[in-house]
């Protein structure tokens, strides 16, 4: 994991003096609240429902054990004991005095860890796959690149007053695709030539808020090298021509439909053509002093322990069911990818106490390396677990809180904050996502209908990722009353695509059902071990709707 | 007379004036100092305006490439923010430096607050009209809050990356 030096150190105790100095300015009176929003955007701070939200960032996911438990120690000292982890990698807390923030600032850049960029009209947190460096099928580690990314990318001068805010997502698996790149401003996704050289394609445009869109192919094959100077002609394009009249058409994908793609990567080939070879033109000495960063951990030299494994799973149920979910295939043999559910019924997706902060930085401590990584699906992945100390992990976890064996499946639900903490809800989120939680308590029947990426948003800016689930949920105010809006069909993988509307919206007492006769549609028609999406790309969406509005 | 702010924080006098863009139909009013006028105004009547102090401005959403070839004519230019949040200002001062090669005074007018100057000094501009309630006095703080950037820009052709190399 990337390690700061002293240059890292110096900018970020900068970057706290700084805002430091902001914020006393703003509490003088001598910054409106005007000139004062983005730059405490800039370092994360949203002001909210209830109190201010103060978003961390979590470079591309990963965390070390120290920066958990420095976490669990500001949600304790500073909050209400409690944090929440984002659809976008990140730690948001809920409930921290604006006074306070310099100083939780400078506690975080102890451990190397910041708010820079996690809000604001700039460019923030770039994302990536969270099994990257351990899972088999993987181009290269995307994480050095994601590190290159976020330096080039922090406190950028010409592009901290962007039209609207900017996210790139970096995926390198052809198979899967866990970063959503397609939805992002800027996707790269990891390609080799036909000469085996490495680079990007490049995807721009894509986002889902209120015009959700998948991102177009602008470039099929950008070598690794040329990566920061084409991100800078794509952000220099976008600064200049981006629509600033209008907040609901100012993101980068508005721009890209109105000059078509192929108009778009014209514009973008004549900027990088100015300045392809410049200073900012990576070295591969660059690169690989990064990558001396991600190098593999000391792993074991182990055998694959499919008997033990075997014999666990035998005498013990739960953890068969759990091995078989939430339990994942490593490159190295011996090792696994265990992936700690915060989707327990009950508690709101993604919400962590101090406590359980402070347990998984120890369980990442005994079984891990020390080291997690935050997902997009709002879990946790420990990366590097022991194969035959599988069962001892999971006797660990399991009164954690941490074992619910749903990874992928209907209940493992992506939810935003909603009505409960949000401003901008039109629609509470988490009693939605808990009411199916509990409808579909049967373990048996959950884990026959396979993968269903069900996810829930109170609003239309999509912090739930609701226009990518198979089966999504968006809160719409009518007249005053809550809604629920239901989509089908969306995904956020490599076969990206946006959701169909089903028809009129629901009340929340009835979402239950809904869902339920959704998935009896589902049922029904499948055939053998076809996963709902395809079921639903098959028959389209009349069935469901017939049954629905029966 | 107005106070400008410059690249080391210290306050100068000047005289220059922004002279608006005159509305349909009525001619530039150019005063009898030096002055700064739409930078496509000058473009259309440039032999007219030749040995006086005149330099010209961008508005934000103007194109700097108008000027490709003949900006070191001038003895200044200014880019307008017209609030401070519009951002292409940045991008036009880069162009003009390290794409048509400008080397006299490049200015931020307009919407200039203290906490951009950092981000406009390193983006080549070397003077800046600080927005007249602001303090002039912490200038020089704002414009150093940061010893080092990440990024090559206008103000160092070696980035991080290539300084950690050697
Ligand atoms: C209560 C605090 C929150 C507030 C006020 C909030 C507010 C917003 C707003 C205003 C936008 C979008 C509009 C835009 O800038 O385009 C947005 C987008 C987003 N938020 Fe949140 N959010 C909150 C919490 C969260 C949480 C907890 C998550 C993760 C579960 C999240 C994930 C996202 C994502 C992924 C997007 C981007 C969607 C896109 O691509 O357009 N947000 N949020
Ligand atoms: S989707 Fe809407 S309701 Fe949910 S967190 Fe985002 S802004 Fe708030």
């Amino acid at each position: 994991m990337y390690v700061y030096d002293e240059h890292d150190r110096q900018i970020a105790a900068e970057r706290v003096a700084q805002f430091r100095d902001q914020t006393e300015r703003a509490l003088a009176g001598e910054l409106s609240e005007d000139e004062f929003l983005p730059l405490r955007l800039q370092n994360g701070l949203y002001v909210q429902r209830l109190a201010p939200m103060l978003r961390i960032a979590v470079p591309y996911g990963m965390l070390r054990s120290e920066q958990l438990r420095r976490l669990a120690r500001i949600t304790r000292d500073y909050d209400k004991g409690y944090a929440h982890f984002t659809t976008r990698q990140n730690v948001q807390l809920n409930w921290p005095a604006l006074e306070d923030v310099p100083d939780i600032l400078a506690e975080l850049a102890e451990v190397e860890m910041h708010a820079n960029q996690t809000s604001g009209n700039c460019i923030r947190n770039t994302t990536t796959d969270q099994y990257s460096g351990v899972q088999v099928d993987e181009i290269a580690d995307p994480r050095p690149y994601c590190e290159i990314i976020r330096q080039w990318s922090t406190f950028h001068p010409e592009f901290a007053f962007l039209p609207r805010k900017f996210k790139v997502a970096v995926n390198a698996s052809e198979k899967t695709d866990r970063a959503a790149i397609q939805v992002h401003d800027i996707g790269l996704q990891m390609v080799r030539n036909d000469q085996g050289e490495l680079g990007f394609r490049v995807h721009v445009g894509g986002g889902l808020g209120r015009t959700p869109m998948v991102g177009p192919v602008i470039r099929d094959f950008l070598p690794e090298l040329d990566l920061l100077t084409y991100l800078e002609a794509v952000l220099r394009v976008y600064n200049r021509y981006g629509r600033r009249d209008n907040k609901f058409k100012a993101r980068i994908k508005i721009l890209v439909k109105a000059l078509t793609p192929e108009g778009f990567a014209e514009k973008v080939e004549a900027e990088w053509a100015h300045i392809k070879d410049s200073p900012t033109h990576l070295t591969r000495e660059a690169i690989e002093r990064i990558q001396g960063y991600f190098t593999e951990p000391a792993y074991d030299s182990l055998e694959n322990a499919t008997e033990l494994l075997a014999t666990q799973r035998f005498e013990n149920r739960q953890f068969d069911q759990w091995l078989s979910h939430n339990v994942d295939s490593h490159k190295k043999p011996g090792y696994a990818i265990v992936t700690l559910t915060m989707k327990k019924t009950g508690t709101p997706p993604g919400d962590v106490s101090d406590t359980q902060l402070e347990q998984i930085a120890e369980v990442a401590d005994q079984f891990s390396f020390g080291e997690v990584r935050v997902t997009h699906q709002q879990n946790v992945v420990l990366a590097d677990v022991r194969q035959d100390q599988l069962f001892e992990l999971w006797q660990c976890i399991e009164p954690m809180g941490f074992a619910t064996a749903n990874l992928n499946t209907l209940t493992d639900v992506i939810c935003c904050p909603g009505g409960d903490y949000c401003a901008l809800a039109n629609a509470k989120s988490i009693p939605v996502a808990e009411s199916i939680q509990r409808r579909f308590d049967d373990k048996d029947f959950l884990y026959d209908l396979g993968d269903i990426d069900l996810n829930i948003s109170g609003c239309m800016n999509a912090c739930g990722h609701h226009h990518v689930g198979n089966i999504g949920v968006l809160g719409v105010d009518k007249k005053g009353q809550e809604f629920y809006q239901v989509s089908l069909g969306g995904s956020s993988h490599h076969d990206a695509t946006i959701g169909k509307i089903l028809g009129p919206s629901f009340a929340q007492e009835d979402m239950p059902d809904v869902i339920a006769k959704i998935i009896d549609v589902y049922v029904d028609n499948r055939k053998q071990e076809e996963p709902f999406l395809e079921t639903y790309r098959r028959i389209g969406i009349e069935p469901f709707k017939e049954r629905v509005y029966a | 007379m107005p106070e400008i702010i410059t690249k080391d924080g210290s306050i100068k006098q000047d005289s220059w004036v922004v002279v608006p863009r005159p509305a349909d139909g009525e001619s530039l009013d150019i005063p009898d100092q030096p002055a700064l006028i739409p930078a496509d105004l000058w473009l259309a009547g440039k032999e007219h305006f030749e040995g006086r102090d005149i330099g010209v401005w961008f508005d934000s959403h103007d194109e700097p490439e108008l000027l490709d070839g003949l900006v070191n004519e001038l003895p200044l230019i200014a880019v307008n923010f017209p609030k401070f949040a519009d951002g292409r200002g940045y991008s036009i001062a880069r162009l003009l430096r390290e794409r048509f090669g400008y080397q006299h005074e490049l200015r931020a007018i307009g919407d200039v607050l203290l906490d951009q100057l950092q981000f406009m000094k390193r983006c080549g501009f070397d003077s800046y009209a600080l927005r007249e309630d602001k303090d002039a006095s912490k200038a020089a703080r704002a414009l150093n809050f940061f010893s080092q950037g990440y990024q090559a820009a206008t103000d160092t052709d070696v980035p991080l990356f290539r300084r950690r190399a050697s």
